[in-house]
Order: structure tokens, then C-alpha cells, then sequence
């Protein structure tokens, strides 16, 4: 059997709000093979960034384990943490505010060389962040550059290279490409894929686009108000949806065709707070297909065919 | 009719909003950067503008122009002249523009943060909003901000958290409530749904469209998503290094496609019947923005280009009424791009 790189147990993250508890993270498992991809696609505000986040403790999880190469890094002081750091990176979903306005692209590309202590040698640590911008495709006259000067695709660019700076092990991909052209997204998810394959790195692939996450990722996890509720190879998940919520998030994408005739599932309204929540599956009050007992109990997530996994009483076929 | 045309056009101009030969640069301390080089653009009446185009093609900076908001510096308009609604905007004082925005022109940015104040609540920046054009006091403003909310999927009872306790896409949708409250005449979205999943994106899109039917709203929607534009623009300009390269119909984008550009865009997607086909990005490098290309600046990536491309600027060749194309590759009539031709 292959190896796990990560493993994820019933991850939770609550936050504050004036009003009460976000149940931003509330009890997320899975676990990633060494070199695979898993994507992750939910609903704007599911907690995608909370559950990538969280796996890196940059931000710390309510409460739940998280096994890196079988060590439970949860339980590491932060000194631990911290060569741990070398292993694990996050490309951000946000290009503007991810980057530090006040450094220049090569500074902000050399930042985690540095306090890694990977070069000792300015001329050799130039050397590096020069071939980490080609790497990335980024024109040498930007070493100097400030995020601001940059448009959104360069600046992702940026957010990369400094990711890879460290050669890490596992990258949690927070939407790296949403805000680049389909030419650069297409460069940079062939770019991504030749890192795999060169360097054996699994990624956590976070996106809304579904295509993108259907031609990259083994399998996927999809997300609705901070529970997975549905995890399978990308494959079979786009053949055979069976959540609900899962198959009115495919019939949602759009197609870059102006013939098409595909009819869009649309969601009845009632949006469920993640602040009061009921104790009862958490798609009910938009789901079609809702039953008496979606109302009175949460469904847990099992496995209804080889590694394919839902949280519903009623999957649809 | 044609005397009814002319009367039209003295008090109404046919145009909400034209652009002519407008060109833009940025100047840095380590280079100039020619971000928009001569473009022209003209919006009518309730039609939604599609504007795709490179990373970096200056798309962003082009809508900026349309209420002064290019940052200068080191930002310098170096050419061309704005109308909206007949105004000339670069005539306008800070005070007019202000007036402007918000009522005439309402804008959804890129950074949904450049527009939210951290530290107000989402509740009152929609509110806010609300109260510029209704008549009502804070309270009911504020309750309204809450239904907003509702409609772009949030839950309303979060009206009373701040920008940064929401996630990505619900600060973009906060954003896109703002814009909406306003019921303006020309909505500009820049990548309004970059960071919505496609339900919610359908939802917000489905928004649009109502303001721009009840409301006789005319938009310009840049977006990276050729789906999104198929769904919702009437009419598409395609940039590439700060020029408009092809601009048509919907119709005239999609199915006949001309410039080998968007031909490379089109090609760039993944391939939904075919999961490990490797993806086709267009070869070579993008644009480098600190050039003033006097030439066709896709030229070196083009996989049709000849001698001549590299010569001059491509004149504008209008293939109808409506399509335009920048290249020079159409000056041998025979000539036709792959696409739409692959299979016979
Ligand atoms: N720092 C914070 N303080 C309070 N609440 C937060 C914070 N960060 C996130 N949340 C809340 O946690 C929930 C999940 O947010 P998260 O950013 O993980 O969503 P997401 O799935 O990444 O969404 P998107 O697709 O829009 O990026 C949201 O309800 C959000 O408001
Ligand atoms: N404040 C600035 N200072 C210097 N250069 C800038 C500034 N803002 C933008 N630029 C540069 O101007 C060019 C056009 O940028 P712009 O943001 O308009 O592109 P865009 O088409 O909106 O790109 P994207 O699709 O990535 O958002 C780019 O080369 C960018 O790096
Ligand atoms: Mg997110
Ligand atoms: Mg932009």
C-alpha cells in the first residue's frame, strides 16, 4: 500500500463572532498518499483556507490531529514547528494581500531561504531566487519590483517562488491560479504538474474552478459548511456525484461554449448560518431531495463504493 | 428616423461610455511600463462588455482611467479622452468624480479590499450604500444591508462582523452587494467571481443581469473565465500587451474566431474529455509590458507570424460592422487560423 503523507482527523476550527461560534473547520478527516494531489472545492466560505491553514498550524486548530509523515504536529512546540515549516508551504489565495508591500519580488522570494538557513552565500542566494523567477516566469528586471507594480498573474508567480524557494515536501495550494489568464493558468498548472512528478510533492489543490481541479487532482473532497461531504477520485466524482450539493456544484460550471443547453440545478435559498447551527444534515434547508430525518440528525461520512466516500441518507444515483 | 437618431444623440449620447485612443504608463523608477497603448472602446446601452485578455494586459488599468483612479505616479495618462454619459472626464473636478461614482458608475474590484473599510462592519459599508440612494434612516438602511447580504448568499445575522473575519469570496460578495445597492447606469466588474464557487457565482451573474434589466445597466465585465463570458456579455474586446487585438459580437468571439490569440485561449483550456491530455498554454513568454512594441507584440509567440508582423502595429481590419481584428496575417485573403477549420 502507498503511503500516506498526510492524515487528517476530525480537524475542527471554531472562531468568534459577536453573534456566537463560526464552525468554520467541524470535524474534517481525509489523508493524501505521498505525491498525489487532493483538490478541495466548496461553497465561498465552507472553510477550504480554514482546513489548508490549520493542516500548516497557521492558524491554530480547535482541536483534532494532523499526521505529517506520521508525526502528530499538533503536538509540536513551536521550535518543532518551525523546521517542520521547511517541509510544508502554502501558496496564497490572495495575490494582494499575501505579499509584503514593503519588500521587494527577490526579498520577498529570499525571506524563507534566509530564515531557513538553506544558502549561506549572497551570490549563490541571488543566484537561486534568479532561478527561481525563471522557474516561475518571471522577467529578471522585477528582482527589484514591489508587489504593487505588479499585476495579479505576476504577482501570483511571486507567491510560487517563494513556496518552492524551500523545496518543500507538501503545498497546500489555496487557488494559485483564479486570478491568472487560461494560457498562464494552463503554464503554471503544467508547471505545478512537472514539480510533482520531479519531486514527488503532494499538494492540497483549493479552487472553485472545477475543470481546473478535474484535470489536476487525483481525487477530490468537496466542502459544505465546514464538513466534507463528499470525497472521491476526481473520475468518478464527475461521473457519479451523488451528494446533492455535489451534483448542483457541476451543473453550475460554466462552459466556455455558447451553445450549451445544460440545465443548472438551482438551490433553493435559505442560507444556514455556520453560527446557530441545527442539529441536522447541513444542506437540508437547500437541498431538493430533503427527508424527515435530514432534519433531525447530521449524517456522518461513509464509504458507499471503493474510495468513494458521502455524508447524505439519501445519495442519489 | 434618422432625424429622431440625431435628437437622441444631443441629449442622450448613443454611447454611456467611449473611450478613444487612450493610452496609459506607468512610470517606475526602474522602467516605464506601457500599460494601455491606444485603445478605443465604446459601451451602449444595456449591454454587457466582455474584456479578456493577458495577465498584465493592462485590463485593470483601463477601467481604473474611467474615474481617475490610476494611481499617479507613478500612473500617466499619456493620450486619448473618456466619455461617460457625454462627460469628459478628465475635465472633471475630484468632487465631480466622486459624485459620479457610486451613482453613475459603481466599480467591483479586482482586491475586494481596496474598497472595504477594515474597520467598519460589512452591515454598515452596505448600508452605507443604501442610504446615498434611498430615502430611509440607518436602521431600516441596515436592515436592507442585511437582505443584501441574503441575496449574495450570506447569512444576514454576519451583517455585524468585520472585512477580515469573511473569507475570500465573501468579502468579494460584500463587495458586489455594495456595488449592486447603488443601482448605477454603468456597472464595472473587475473579476467580480474569481473567488466564488459556481453556484454562488451563478447566483451573483443571475444579480447582474436583473440590475442590468431593471435598471437599463451597462457593464464591462473583465474576466478570465471564457464560460462566464459566454454566459453573461453580449459583446467582447480581447486585450493583449495594451491593445484591443479582437473585439466582436459574442457570437463573432466564439464561432469565428480570427486573431491567433484568442485562437490560444481557447486552446489553453483543459480538456474536459480527456483528463490526462497535457494542457496547451501558447508558447513562449507573455508580453513584457516595459517595451513599446511598434510592432504586433504577439508576433514571437504567434505561431503564423510572418515577415511583416514584426514590421508595424497591425492596422484595425473589420471582417463586419462589429469584428474587428488586429493582424497582419489577414492581409493574404487566404489566409484562416486552425480553429473552426479542424474539421472541415
Ligand atoms: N480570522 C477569522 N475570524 C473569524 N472568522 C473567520 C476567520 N477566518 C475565517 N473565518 C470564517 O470561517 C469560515 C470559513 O472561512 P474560509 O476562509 O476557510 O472559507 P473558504 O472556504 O476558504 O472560502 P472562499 O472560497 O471564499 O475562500 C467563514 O465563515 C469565515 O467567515
Ligand atoms: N502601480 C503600478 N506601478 C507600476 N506598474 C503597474 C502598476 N499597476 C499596474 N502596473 C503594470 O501595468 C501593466 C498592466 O496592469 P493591469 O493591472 O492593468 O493588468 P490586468 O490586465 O488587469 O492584469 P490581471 O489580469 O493580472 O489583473 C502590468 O504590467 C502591471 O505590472
Ligand atoms: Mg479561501
Ligand atoms: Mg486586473
Amino acid at each position: 500500500m502507498a503511503e500516506n503523507i498526510l492524515e487528517v482527523e476530525n480537524l475542527v476550527k471554531y472562531f468568534k463572532s459577536p453573534r456566537g461560534t463560526v464552525h468554520a473547520v467541524d470535524g474534517v478527516s481525509f489523508t493524501i498518499e505521498k505525491g498525489k494531489t487532493l483538490g478541495i472545492v466548496g461553497e465561498s466560505g465552507c472553510g477550504k483556507s480554514t482546513t489548508g491553514r490549520s493542516i500548516l498550524r497557521l492558524i491554530e486548530p480547535t482541536s483534532g490531529t494532523v499526521r505529517f509523515e506520521g508525526k502528530d504536529i499538533l503536538q509540536y512546540s513551536s521550535a518543532q514547528m518551525r523546521k517542520m515549516r521547511k517541509d510544508m508551504q502554502i501558496i496564497f489565495q490572495d495575490p494582494y494581500s499575501s505579499l509584503n508591500p514593503r519588500m521587494t519580488v527577490s526579498q520577498i522570494i529570499m525571506e524563507p531561504i534566509i530564515r531557513n538557513r538553506l544558502i549561506r552565500d549572497k551570490k549563490k542566494r541571488e543566484e537561486r531566487v534568479l532561478e527561481l523567477m525563471e522557474t516561475v516566469g518571471l522577467a529578471e528586471r522585477l528582482y527589484n519590483a514591489y508587489p504593487h507594480e505588479l499585476d495579479g498573474g505576476r504577482r501570483q508567480r511571486v507567491g510560487i517562488a517563494r513556496a518552492l524557494a524551500v523545496e518543500p515536501k507538501f503545498i497546500v495550494c489555496d487557488e494559485p491560479v483564479s486570478a491568472l489568464d487560461v494560457s498562464i493558468q494552463a503554464q503554471i498548472l503544467n508547471l505545478l504538474k512537472e514539480l510533482q512528478a520531479k519531486l514527488g510533492l503532494t499538494y492540497i489543490f483549493i479552487t472553485h474552478n472545477l475543470s481546473v481541479v478535474y484535470y489536476f487532482a487525483d481525487d477530490i473532497a468537496v466542502m459544505y459548511l465546514g464538513k466534507l461531504v463528499e470525497k472521491a477520485p476526481a473520475q468518478e466524482l464527475f461521473a457519479h456525484p451523488v451528494h446533492p450539493y455535489t451534483q448542483a456544484l457541476l451543473s453550475a460550471i460554466p462552459e466556455p461554449d455558447i451553445d450549451s443547453q445544460r440545465e443548472m440545478i438551482m438551490l433553493k435559498g435559505e442560507i444556514t448560518s455556520p453560527i446557530n447551527l441545527p442539529d441536522a444534515c447541513r444542506f437540508a434547508k437547500r437541498c431538493n431531495y430533503c427527508c424527515e430525518d435530514c432534519t433531525k440528525k447530521d449524517p456522518e461520512l461513509r464509504e458507499i463504493s471503493p474510495n468513494h466516500f458521502v455524508s447524505c441518507f439519501h445519495p442519489l444515483d | 428616423m434618422e432625424e429622431n437618431k440625431d435628437i437622441l444623440k444631443t441629449d442622450q449620447p448613443e454611447y454611456v461610455l467611449e473611450i478613444k485612443d487612450l493610452s496609459i504608463r506607468y512610470d517606475t523608477d526602474d522602467a516605464k511600463v506601457y500599460a494601455v497603448n491606444g485603445i478605443d472602446l465604446k459601451l451602449k446601452k444595456q449591454t454587457t462588455l466582455g474584456l479578456v485578455g493577458e495577465t498584465g494586459a493592462g485590463k485593470t488599468t483601463t477601467v481604473l482611467s474611467l474615474l481617475k483612479l490610476v494611481p499617479d505616479p507613478p500612473g500617466v495618462i499619456t493620450g486619448g479622452e473618456i466619455l461617460v454619459n457625454g462627460n469628459d472626464v478628465m475635465q472633471l473636478s475630484k468632487k465631480e468624480l466622486s459624485a459620479m461614482r457610486g451613482k453613475e458608475i459603481a466599480m467591483i474590484f479586482q482586491d475586494p479590499m481596496t474598497s472595504l473599510n477594515p474597520v467598519m462592519t460589512v452591515g454598515d459599508q452596505i448600508a452605507e450604500s443604501i442610504m446615498i440612494h434611498e430615502n430611509v434612516g440607518k436602521e431600516e438602511a441596515f436592515k436592507m444591508a442585511q437582505k443584501m447580504l441574503e441575496t449574495v448568499g450570506i447569512s444576514g445575522e454576519r451583517a455585524v462582523e468585520y472585512p477580515h473575519q469573511f473569507s475570500g469570496g465573501m468579502k468579494q460578495r460584500v463587495d458586489i452587494a455594495i456595488a449592486l445597492a447603488c443601482h448605477p447606469s454603468i456597472l464595472i466588474a473587475d473579476e467580480p467571481t474569481t473567488a466564488l464557487d459556481v453556484t454562488i457565482q451563478a447566483q451573483v451573474l443571475k444579480l447582474m443581469k436583473d440590475l442590468k434589466d431593471q435598471f437599463q445597466t451597462s457593464m464591462i465585465m473583465i474576466t478570465h473565465d471564457l464560460g462566464i463570458v459566454a454566459r453573461t456579455c453580449d459583446e467582447v474586446a480581447v486585450m493583449y500587451a495594451g491593445r484591443i487585438v479582437e473585439e466582436g459580437t459574442l457570437e463573432e468571439i466564439f464561432k469565428k474566431t480570427m486573431h491567433p490569440y484568442t485562437e490560444g485561449l481557447f486552446n489553453s483550456l483543459p480538456n474536459m474529455k480527456d483528463r490526462n491530455s497535457k494542457l496547451k498554454p501558447i508558447k513562449g513568454l507573455i508580453s513584457d509590458p516595459t517595451v513599446d512594441y511598434q510592432y504586433c507584440a504577439f508576433a514571437d509567440r504567434c505561431p503564423y507570424a510572418t515577415e511583416k508582423c514584426w514590421q508595424e502595429v497591425p492596422a484595425k481590419r473589420y471582417f463586419s460592422e462589429t469584428h474587428m481584428v488586429m493582424c497582419s496575417a489577414y492581409d493574404d485573403p487566404e489566409f484562416h487560423i486552425a480553429r473552426g477549420h479542424e474539421n472541415g
